[in-house]
């Protein structure tokens, strides 16, 4: 893809126009108007994408997305390591136990060991999934750059059109982000 | 089947690494190292002498079918028993794999019945 942004393009346009005024021959004349239409649609390509709010899907949109599929890979890691602790325990507890007793318990933990196999595929899965997610906002910035996205010029806030229950569902919260059990209970506390 | 040999395995998943341990455990080794890449393995691997090697093939910054090749290409062991167990499950892996001279291949998920009996075969 070659590196010409919509600026620089506008800017040849414009010079050609300059140069090839309706004053001149039919055929300069023909080309002045081809490129002014040109021109317009480009101006107007360039108004849909900033109409689109593209910039929010590699700036917000994207970056959320794969921020909560790292924490999904997190939480079950941390979920596996957590059973796997109680089943080692499980086995310690049997063994000084009868023979048959034993075999049963380790061979069905052994059972729950193979099953948090789980969360390594799921993690690769995820990892796959937020690579595509990452390449796409690569790919999305260069086309906005290209297209002359005019960051500096903020559109408006897009109006919500959640209702007030729906905004208040926002899911399980990053780590760092919402609050305690302690500091609900503090929270609560204060109401008694 | 002689239990008593050195084994590395690598992984870049935590679980997946205790897994494999515990696994091994009940089949009866108990002389266990763990990597989380192939650099690391391939480190740990010139400083001991391992009995078997399993490994992960997708890991950063080296995997294991690198790792391999390196074990392979090497003067140290280069014979040792490799064992890869991974997700990747074409059938062009499988046979890269085979030429980088792999000993045997388990696909993920896989259970102790599967990883008891690919271990026996490289073993016997």
């Amino acid at each position: 893809m070659s590196n010409y942004s919509r600026d620089q393009v506008m800017k040849v346009i414009h010079s050609v126009m300059d140069k090839a005024t309706p004053q001149q021959s039919q055929a300069l004349q023909n080309i002045y108007t081809e490129l002014s239409t040109l021109a317009q649609t480009i101006d107007a390509m360039h108004a849909d994408i900033l109409a689109t709010r593209s910039h929010d899907v590699s700036g917000k949109h994207i970056p959320t997305a794969t921020d909560e599929l790292d924490a999904v890979i997190g939480a079950t890691e941390t979920a596996s390591a957590s059973i796997m602790d109680s089943c080692e325990a499980i086995q310690s507890f049997v063994d000084a136990a009868d023979e048959n007793l034993k075999n049963n318990v380790v061979g069905e933990t052994m059972k729950i060991f193979e099953a948090c196999s789980f969360q390594d595929i799921t993690g690769q899965r995820i990892s796959k999934v937020v690579n595509t997610l990452r390449d796409i906002e690569g790919t999305v910035d260069k086309l906005l750059n290209l297209f002359g996205s005019d960051e500096s010029a903020p559109l408006p806030e897009m109006e919500d059109m959640r209702s007030e229950d729906e905004k208040l569902l926002n899911g399980p919260q990053m780590d760092g982000q919402g609050v305690s059990q302690d500091d609900i209970d503090k929270f609560l506390a204060e109401f008694d | 089947m002689n239990t008593d040999m050195k084994v590395l395995i690598v992984d870049d998943y935590s679980t997946m690494l205790r897994i494999i341990r515990n696994l091994l455990n009940q089949i009866g080794f108990k002389d266990i190292d763990e990597a989380t890449d192939g650099t690391q393995a391939l480190e740990m691997f010139g400083q001991k002498n391992y009995g078997m090697v399993i490994s992960d093939w997708n890991m950063e910054p080296m995997s294991g079918y690198d790792f391999l090749k390196h074990v392979r290409a090497g003067a140290h062991n280069k014979d040792v028993p490799f064992i890869m167990i991974t997700a990747e499950s074409k059938t062009e892996n499988v046979i890269k794999a085979k030429q980088a001279g792999v000993s045997n291949y388990i696909v993920k998920p896989f259970n102790a019945e599967t990883l008891k009996g690919k271990i026996e075969s490289v073993l016997n």
